[in-house]
């Protein structure tokens, strides 16, 4: 089912960003409000409930026992995966969000693995043989867009305040997730001429081109993603790094804040 | 099972209930954007969120009714809702679940006035620790309430059980585990209709008829939560929304509908 809508809307949206505005009164490089709640469930090892904007997800962790993969015996497991179900969206079915919902796993789980946040070493217990094995489950309530990094600020919250249970498997006591480096990832999209971070809904379904760009604490890149059928210029891509360093350095002055 | 003492000789439970305390329950009417109508409900450690759309077209055709609507239910438990990690997806209690809730909750529609829809509602369980069923049922009445939907009167639903062979309301995950019996019954107070009843375990004919009249009376009790939810939504001032312009009619409907 596709959304007439935002093609309705698409010609305002790009005579607001001519002057620098846009549909919520946001500027093309603002992003929008973060709300954090923490360990929100008591049956996962670690849990965030996160808004951003009208988008709003859940991220549950189990940490379990496996067998570490047969290329990095020496390593624990991560596994990451977003379900887009149809609570979260009138349009949202299997057939449309799988690939979707694929892709956003794939991009989140990316940023983690590749900023070495996670010290998966230290989680391989025997090797080639045991190691703890971190589910990191992402679940959609309420879609308005940039899925991709209200997913990870949900995940790097939650993992934050991951416990693995070692005493439930008898090894000893039960320690904090070993955490180091949060790579945060900040997504823009490509409208006509003009580029817009963290996008709604209704500005993606009418978007070009879409970016996602991670960076870490010292600002350095660790993980990209393009999407979308459209094309980007060097400019274009060279703007969209420089803000998200800056903006990136917000977030996770947002996400390291103790209420 | 029956050497673990669930509950001790002057009534009390191991979390320090009398055998006829409902868990703590909070109940939240509107809680998601998208959604017609949703309800978050937290009822002792079980977290459930419900969400409801519709009615609107019912887009597999030979499902289609001509004369109502139809209610479609999706009950499922996130992967992190339990202990150990429950694979994604539904497994066939899920779909039982999904089947007997929709059920029980068509009755309390009045759906003729829908021909050819669908009214989907979507329970997500986040956590679970017994009675997510009855839970779940409860906040799915709020929700549809939340959309505006004209019903005969709310579903609310609440179980009772056995445990050391005493009959008890509300049984919590340890009791559910070891105890004798388990019968959750969904109830709608206006009509004094049954509409969800499940047994299994263990009864008398006096002990379920006990269970019986004590799960009715929790029904009663809880169905007064299930209005102060939507009494407090609908009491508010509207949040100042400029997308959201059918808030108002919304208001009117369930206040007309439902609110007695």
């Amino acid at each position: 089912m596709k959304d007439i809508v935002p093609d309705l809307k698409v010609e305002q949206i790009k005579r607001l960003a001519a002057s620098g505005g846009r549909l919520d009164g946001r500027g093309l490089d603002q992003f929008r409000d973060i709300e954090i709640q923490r360990d929100v469930l008591g049956s996962a090892e670690g849990s965030a409930r996160i808004k951003l904007g009208k988008t709003e997800l859940i991220v549950g962790i189990k940490v379990g026992m496996g067998q570490p993969y047969s290329n990095k015996p020496d390593h624990g497991m991560l596994a990451t995966s977003v379900e887009l179900k149809p609570i979260a969206h009138h349009s949202f079915d299997q057939n449309i969000t799988k690939p979707m919902s694929i892709e956003i796993s794939r991009v989140v789980d990316r940023g983690i693995r590749e900023s070495g946040m996670i010290d998966l070493k230290s989680l391989c217990l025997e090797s080639g043989r045991k190691c703890w094995m971190v589910n990191l489950d992402i679940m959609v309530l309420n879609f308005d867009g940039n899925l991709i990094d209200a997913s990870t600020i949900g995940s790097l919250v939650a993992l934050s305040g991951t416990t693995v249970p070692a005493s439930l498997f008898d090894l000893g006591e039960d320690f904090p997730l070993p955490i180091g480096n949060m790579p945060i990832s900040t997504t823009f999209v490509k409208i006509g001429e003009h580029i817009l971070i963290d996008p709604t809904g209704t500005e993606e379904a009418v978007a070009d081109a879409r970016l996602t760009i991670t960076t870490d604490a010292s600002g350095d890149m660790r993980a990209m993603q393009k999407g979308l059928s459209g094309a980007l210029y060097y400019e274009d891509v060279t703007k969209a790094i420089e803000h998200s360093i800056k903006t990136g350095k917000n977030i996770r002055e947002i996400i390291q804040r103790r209420d | 099972m029956d050497d673990i003492q669930l509950i001790d000789k002057k009534g009390k439970r191991k979390d320090s209930r009398g055998p006829e305390d409902l868990r703590p329950i909070k109940i939240e009417a509107g809680v998601l954007d998208n959604a017609d109508g949703s309800a978050y409900i937290e009822w002792g450690k079980n977290k459930i969120i419900v969400g409801v759309y519709g009615p609107r077209e019912m887009h597999q055709k030979h499902l289609q009714r001509p004369d109502k609507a139809i209610v479609q239910v999706s009950y499922s438990m996130a992967s992190f809702s339990v202990d150990e990690r429950k694979k994604p997806g539904q497994g066939r209690r899920e779909h039982e679940i999904s089947k007997i809730i929709a059920e029980a909750l068509e009755r309390s529609i009045i759906s003729d006035q829908y021909p050819r829809t669908s009214i989907d509602v979507y329970i997500e369980v986040l956590e679970a620790s017994a009675g997510t069923r009855c839970a779940g049922v409860t906040a799915a009445s709020v929700a549809i309430a939340d959309a505006g939907i004209p019903m005969i009167g709310m579903v609310a639903s609440c179980a009772a059980g056995k445990i050391n062979g005493q009959v008890v309301l509300d049984l919590d995950k340890l009791e559910d585990n070891i105890g004798d019996a388990d019968l959750p019954v969904g109830y709608i107070p206006k009509t004094e209709e049954v509409v969800l009843l499940q047994m299994d375990g263990h009864f008398t004919p006096e002990e379920f008829d006990k269970a019986f009249v004590l799960a009715r009376g929790a029904c009663i009790q809880i169905q007064e939560l299930q209005k102060e939810a939507l009494v407090k939504k609908y009491s508010q001032e509207p949040e100042e929304n400029g997308t959201d312009d059918n808030g108002e009619n919304k208001d009117d409907m369930a206040e007309g509908g439902v609110l007695q």
